[in-house]
This record gives structure tokens, C-alpha cells and sequence, in this order.
């Protein structure tokens, strides 16, 4: 389903993946933890090329990007359409109301009838619980409603994967159950997910795998209570213990 | 004496009075048929300049980054006034019909690539001031480059660059008058016209003053209007 094969990328002298292999089948959830500055927001980027790794490849359903070739944009855009990213902190188009943020990718990428566009829209917001939010503007929005706008736009392109990089870590603690409630419902009905984020109980209740990352290499993964638990390497359980602090 | 005399202009006699009434509808002439045409007609002719310009220089090719800012550093670095008597007269000598303009078309030449070099430099900025993050949600559901551009940073540019641009557009009012250089009727060349056959310099320059003044106010009230609508969606 999602495959990412030797991936290796450096900023300038900085090797910030080094030969990252992670696949994920259909339906499963997958979160990466790590120490800051280990790699995970740029492994997220890679998988749909917000960053161009030197090397490695990235499969997504039937398409595969090998990244080693020359790459021509159209064929990036193709797989960035498989993918829906939630970035940290939100992003969103803050001149469209909230309905208009989630029906920018069917109309102006997928070319999708306006009034259809607008019908799935709002069965998204109604799905995320902000059906009576559609005209409203992002800065009207609390935190947890805006990020919950994000999810709902990332998945208007109907993607056979959601990209989540710390989807809760810029909210306040009592907004951050609201997000893990959507983001649990979407991984119910099926969607293969991709999660980077510190709430460990989210990672025990969701994740099929935990995938630990450090200085660019994937130190440890297993069944989150195998990782959680018991874990193997020096480093996991002292970043576990840092964070459980 | 002097004084007097300085005072006799001060002074809103009769006499006086009955010069600002006489001069006021030539002035105000110029200023519908040439003083108003020409800001307007330059500044969106410049503005479509400046926007292809900053999009040149944004755009990662090498060749036209480089047109785009020869083309400002000239602009930038020459005064109006010369860049005028260049476009006027140098190109009007030359012999060629084709660059041989009327005084209103070479002025309108001139203040549209003054304008669109000052203001390509204003949504260069504009653009760069978007946040990163707006260019890649945009990327991440799949938008091209233009189609970024286009649904999601120029929208958001254009509210950043309506104070700065509206500057440049109450400027631009203002630096018509230097057409007058070149024979354009527009109202501060009515005012000079006036002054040699009345001798009321201080009288009629002072009124041409105050149209200009006016005329600057009422754009201004205009761009307070245009950024609370665009204000709609900035808390
Ligand atoms: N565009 C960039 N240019 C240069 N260096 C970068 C760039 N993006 C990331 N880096 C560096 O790459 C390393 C990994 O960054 P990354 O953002 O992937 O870490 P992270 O695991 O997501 O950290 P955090 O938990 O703080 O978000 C860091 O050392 C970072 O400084
Ligand atoms: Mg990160």
C-alpha cells in the first residue's frame, strides 16, 4: 500500500534520513516518535515530496517514485494527490471560509462540480463535528476546530493516505482530545494513516506499529506494548522515559 | 510694499475671489481630462508591469530574474523627470514614427514603468511575506505552481500590498504634474498657463494645491474602505 524503500536525504552536509525503509498495509496506522530534530517531519515530507529525498523510493498504491531519476512535476502532483497532510500548525487558507478551505482541492485540483464539491464538503465537516462552522473564517476558530478543518481538507481529495506531523503539539491540552477523537474515527473506518506525535496513549489505543526514530535511523518498531513496553534498544527506553517524565 | 503685496494675496478679496472662481473650472479641466486619466491608465497599465515583473523575479529562471531586475535598477536608479524627457523627446527624435508619441501617450509610457518598477518591488515583498506553510498546503493537495500563485498566495498578497500600493498610487496623482514638462495639459501646466496671464502665482499655485490635496484625501478614504473589506478574514 505505502512503501518507502532506502529513502536517504541531507540538508547541505546534515543527512537527516539515512536509508529509511518503512512500509504500511492497507488500513493500519502507523506512528513515528523521536527525540526533536531525529527526522520525522522530513520523513513525512518525503512521502509526498514536499522534500526530494537523493535516493530511495516512495510507493503509494500502484504508483512508485524512484528518486534517484529525474522527476517531472506532474508525476509528483499525481502522488501528492494520494496523500492528505496535516501539518502542525494547521495551515489553513486563512482568506476562504472553512467550506471554501475544504472544497480548494476537489474544485481547483480535481476539477469536481462546485455544488458536489460543496455537498462533500460538508458531509467531511459534519463528519469532523464543525457542520455548523461551514462560513465561518479559520481565525474564528479555536485551535482544536482549526486543525479538525485541516484533517476535513486533507481529505477532501480522497487520499489513500493521511499524513499527520504532531497534528495536537501547537493546542492547548484541553483541545487536544477533540483532534485524537477524529483522527481515532478515521483510522476505524479504514484509513492507513501515517502519524507523527508524542501522545502515547493515542499511539497504544491506534497505532498497528510505533516506529522510533533517532539522528536519522529507525533505532526500534514493534507493536506499541512491545515498544512501550519492553523496549530493546538503550535509546528507545531512554527517550521513553524522558517523555513519560 | 512687499508686504503688502504679500498680504494682497493672502487677502481673499473680491478680486481674488473672482481669479480662483475664473481659473478653477480650467483646472479642473485638466484634471478630469488628463490629471485623472493618466493616474488611472498608468497605474493599472504598471501594475500589470509590476506583477509580471515580481512573478519574474520570484520565479527560479535565471534569465528572467535577471530582465526583471535590470529593468528596476534603471528605473530605480534614473529620475522620473528624465526617464520623461528620454521617452518624449529622445525616442520622439529619432525619427522613427513608430516611437514618435503624443505628449499624453509619452507621459503614460513613462509613469507606467516608473509605477511598475516601484511596484513589482511592493509584491515582491507582498509575496515573500506569505507564509511557507500557505505554499505547501497548497502543494499538498496537489495545486501546481500557478495554481498556488493564483487561489492562494496572490489573494493573500494583495491584502498585505494594499497600503504600500495605495502610497504609490496618491504618489502617482502627484507625479502627473511633472508631465506638464512635456507640453500634457493636465492641471498643474492649466495652473502655469493661468499664472502667465494673471501674475497671481501664489493665489493660483496654491489652489492648484488644494486640488491635488483633495484628490489625494479622497483616495485615501477610498483605501481605508478597501482594507477594512479585505480586513474580513485578519483578526
Ligand atoms: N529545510 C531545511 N533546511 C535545513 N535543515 C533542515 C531543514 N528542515 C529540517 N532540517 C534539519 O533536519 C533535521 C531533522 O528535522 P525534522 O524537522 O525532520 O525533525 P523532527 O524529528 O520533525 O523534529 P521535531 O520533533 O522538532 O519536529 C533537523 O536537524 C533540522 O534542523
Ligand atoms: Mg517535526
Amino acid at each position: 500500500m505505502l512503501e518507502m524503500n532506502h529513502i536517504s536525504k541531507s540538508f547541505g552536509n546534515l543527512e537527516v534520513l539515512k536509508d529509511i525503509s518503512i512500509q504500511v498495509d492497507q488500513g493500519k496506522v502507523i506512528v513515528v516518535i523521536g527525540p526533536s530534530g531525529s527526522g520525522k517531519t522530513t520523513l513525512l515530507r518525503c512521502l509526498n515530496v514536499l522534500e526530494r529525498p537523493e535516493k530511495g523510493e516512495v510507493t503509494i498504491d500502484d504508483q512508485t517514485i524512484d528518486f534517484s531519476e529525474k522527476l517531472d512535476k506532474k508525476t509528483i502532483r499525481e502522488l501528492r494527490k494520494q496523500t492528505g497532510m496535516v501539518f502542525q500548525n494547521y495551515n489553513l487558507f486563512p482568506h476562504l471560509s472553512v467550506i471554501e478551505n475544504i472544497m480548494e482541492g476537489p474544485v481547483t485540483v480535481q476539477k469536481i462540480d462546485k455544488q458536489q464539491a460543496r455537498e462533500v464538503a460538508m458531509r467531511l465537516l459534519e463528519k469532523v463535528g464543525l457542520g455548523d462552522k461551514a462560513d465561518v473564517y479559520p481565525h474564528q476558530l479555536s485551535g482544536g476546530q482549526q486543525q479538525r478543518v485541516g484533517i476535513a481538507r486533507a481529505m477532501a481529495i480522497d487520499p489513500k493516505v493521511m499524513l499527520f506531523d504532531e497534528p495536537t503539539s501547537a493546542l492547548d491540552p484541553e483541545l487536544i482530545g477533540e483532534v485524537l477523537q477524529v483522527m481515532k474515527d478515521l483510522a476505524e473506518e479504514g484509513m492507513t494513516m501515517v502519524v507523527v506525535t508524542h501522545e502515547m496513549n493515542f499511539a497504544k489505543d491506534v497505532a498497528d506499529e510505533v516506529v522510533f526514530m533517532d539522528e536519522g535511523y529507525i533505532v526500534e518498531r514493534g507493536a506499541p506494548v512491545d515498544v512501550f513496553e519492553n523496549p530493546k534498544e538503550e535509546r528507545t527506553k531512554r527517550f521513553l522515559n524522558l517523555i513519560q517524565q | 510694499m512687499a508686504k503688502m503685496y504679500l498680504l494682497s494675496n493672502f487677502w481673499l478679496s473680491a478680486d481674488n475671489l473672482q481669479t480662483l472662481q475664473d481659473s478653477f473650472l480650467p483646472l479642473l479641466k485638466g484634471v478630469l481630462y488628463y490629471t485623472i486619466p493618466l493616474t488611472l491608465l498608468a497605474f493599472f497599465a504598471g501594475l500589470v508591469l509590476a506583477i509580471t515583473t515580481a512573478l519574474f523575479r520570484i520565479s527560479g529562471v535565471k534569465i528572467l530574474s535577471i530582465i526583471a531586475r535590470v529593468y528596476v535598477s534603471i528605473i530605480r536608479g534614473t529620475p522620473l523627470l528624465v526617464q520623461l524627457f528620454i521617452v518624449f523627446y529622445g525616442f520622439g527624435n529619432l525619427g522613427v514614427s513608430f516611437l514618435k508619441f503624443s505628449p499624453f501617450v509619452g507621459a503614460l509610457i513613462a509613469l507606467s514603468l516608473n509605477t511598475g518598477a516601484y511596484a513589482s518591488e511592493i509584491i515582491r515583498a507582498s509575496i515573500l511575506s506569505i507564509n511557507k506553510g500557505q505554499w505547501e498546503a497548497a502543494e499538498s493537495i496537489g495545486m501546481s505552481y500557478f495554481q498556488s500563485l493564483k487561489r492562494v498566495i496572490l489573494p493573500q498578497a494583495t491584502r498585505v500590498s494594499i497600503p504600500p500600493l495605495s502610497n504609490s498610487f496618491i504618489g502617482l496623482v502627484k507625479e502627473t504634474s511633472l508631465a506638464s514638462t512635456i507640453l500634457v495639459a493636465e492641471m498643474f501646466r492649466k495652473a502655469q498657463e493661468i499664472v502667465a496671464t494673471t501674475y497671481e502665482p501664489l493665489l493660483i499655485y496654491t489652489q492648484a494645491a488644494a486640488i491635488y490635496w483633495v484628490l489625494c484625501f479622497i483616495l485615501s478614504l477610498i483605501q481605508g474602505r478597501i482594507e477594512r473589506r479585505l480586513d474580513r478574514y485578519v483578526n
